[in-house]
């Protein structure tokens, strides 16, 4: 199903993933998660971003527990904590968050 | 409390060059993806598998996904043990200096980074996969 | 008009470089592409033998797969020709068939 953001409409898969990440931009999130009934603040724009600079670097969308290592590692302990994530992304931090970041699902999450 | 599952090792093993034939990205999800199950992981690269880890790979020519910069974030996934054969790298005139570094940060020595990449000669290598409970080829 | 022999096979993993090698006649051209551009290579264990090749049979190779597996235009065997894709089109034209050895 197409996205359409701002008269432009984007391709996604089935699930509601961006098909070419380059065509991301900050907007296509905020869509995103406005269509989950969210809202995203400056704490969700940390997870996205480091999210993207992850897979710029890496080529690949990080798993959970590496996820949560490296946010621990970068933006403190307070924050490098499954329940802290969860609390900003219900649906699985990287499940959702990499949606919103553009990035394809992470490999190994079913 | 949850019950401490049994531990075996596990060795991928990496024989191919990479982008020629699906093996090497393939070995690398499966990886990626055992990862998760805390299990004692060995990778080996020998043969035209060492071409998988060299440096500066630029795929834009052949407009292929680079996913050799994947292999700096096993580290990440708790993968410290990376060998490669060194007479597979001398029959192919390569040296240490042709393959990236590997590294990972070790959370209980302040981060500290070490290395995960280490060339071992034929008769270590065999020691190695014989002391393995399952190898997985690719 | 000669042949032009396409190789796609590291000479580490199969016999197809060899098998080409042994039998091209002389004056045809072979192309190394895929992995069949760790041939092309100097210092490698099969160096000499495309080297002493060279005398029958005029070799290029496909400058994109060197590229793609980190290895250097500056390593390829003296003699040599680094191509593009419009060279692999170019060769193709240019000779009377084309042999793949997979």
């Amino acid at each position: 199903m197409p996205l359409e953001v701002n008269g432009q409409s984007y391709e996604t898969d089935e699930e509601g993933y961006l098909a070419d990440l380059n065509q991301w931009q900050p907007d296509l999130a905020e869509a995103m998660a406005t269509a989950d009934g969210a809202e995203l603040s400056e704490n969700h724009w940390e997870v996205i971003n480091f999210l993207r600079e992850y897979y710029e670097e890496y080529q690949i969308a990080p798993a959970v527990r590496v996820l949560t290592k490296a946010i621990g590692k970068k933006l403190g302990k307070d924050k490098g904590n499954s329940k802290y994530l969860y609390e900003l992304f219900p649906y699985g931090p990287a499940k959702q968050a990499c949606k919103y970041a553009g990035l394809p699902k992470p490999t190994g999450c079913v | 409390m949850e019950e401490e599952g049994i531990v075996k090792k596990f060795c991928y093993m990496n024989r191919k060059a990479p982008y020629g034939t699906i093996y090497a990205l393939e070995s690398l999800e499966v990886v990626l993806i055992a990862a998760a199950f805390d299990q004692d992981i060995s990778l080996v690269f020998a043969d035209d598998g060492v071409y998988q880890l060299t440096k500066n790979q630029d795929t834009d020519g052949i407009g292929m996904k680079n996913f050799s910069k994947t292999y700096s974030a096993l580290g990440d996934y708790d993968i410290k043990k990376i060998y490669v054969e060194k007479e597979s790298l001398e029959e192919r005139g390569l040296t240490t200096d042709d393959l990236q570094a590997l590294k990972y940060e070790d959370e209980d020595d302040d981060w500290a980074e070490k290395d995960s990449l280490f060339v071992v000669g034929r008769d270590e290598l065999s020691k190695i996969i014989n002391e393995q409970d399952v190898v997985l080829s690719f | 008009m000669s042949a032009l022999h396409i190789v796609n096979k590291s000479p580490f993993e199969r016999n197809s470089l060899a098998s080409c090698l042994r039998l091209a006649a002389k004056g045809s051209a072979v192309l190394l592409f895929e992995d069949g551009v760790i041939g092309a290579m100097k210092n490698t264990k099969h160096s000499d033998a495309v080297a002493n090749a060279m005398s029958d049979v005029s070799f290029y190779v496909l400058g994109p797969d060197i590229k793609a597996r980190g290895l250097n235009d500056g390593n390829v065997i003296d003699g040599i020709k680094v191509i593009d894709y419009d060279g692999f089109v170019d060769l193709t034209t240019e000779h009377k068939s084309v042999q793949s050895w997979l």
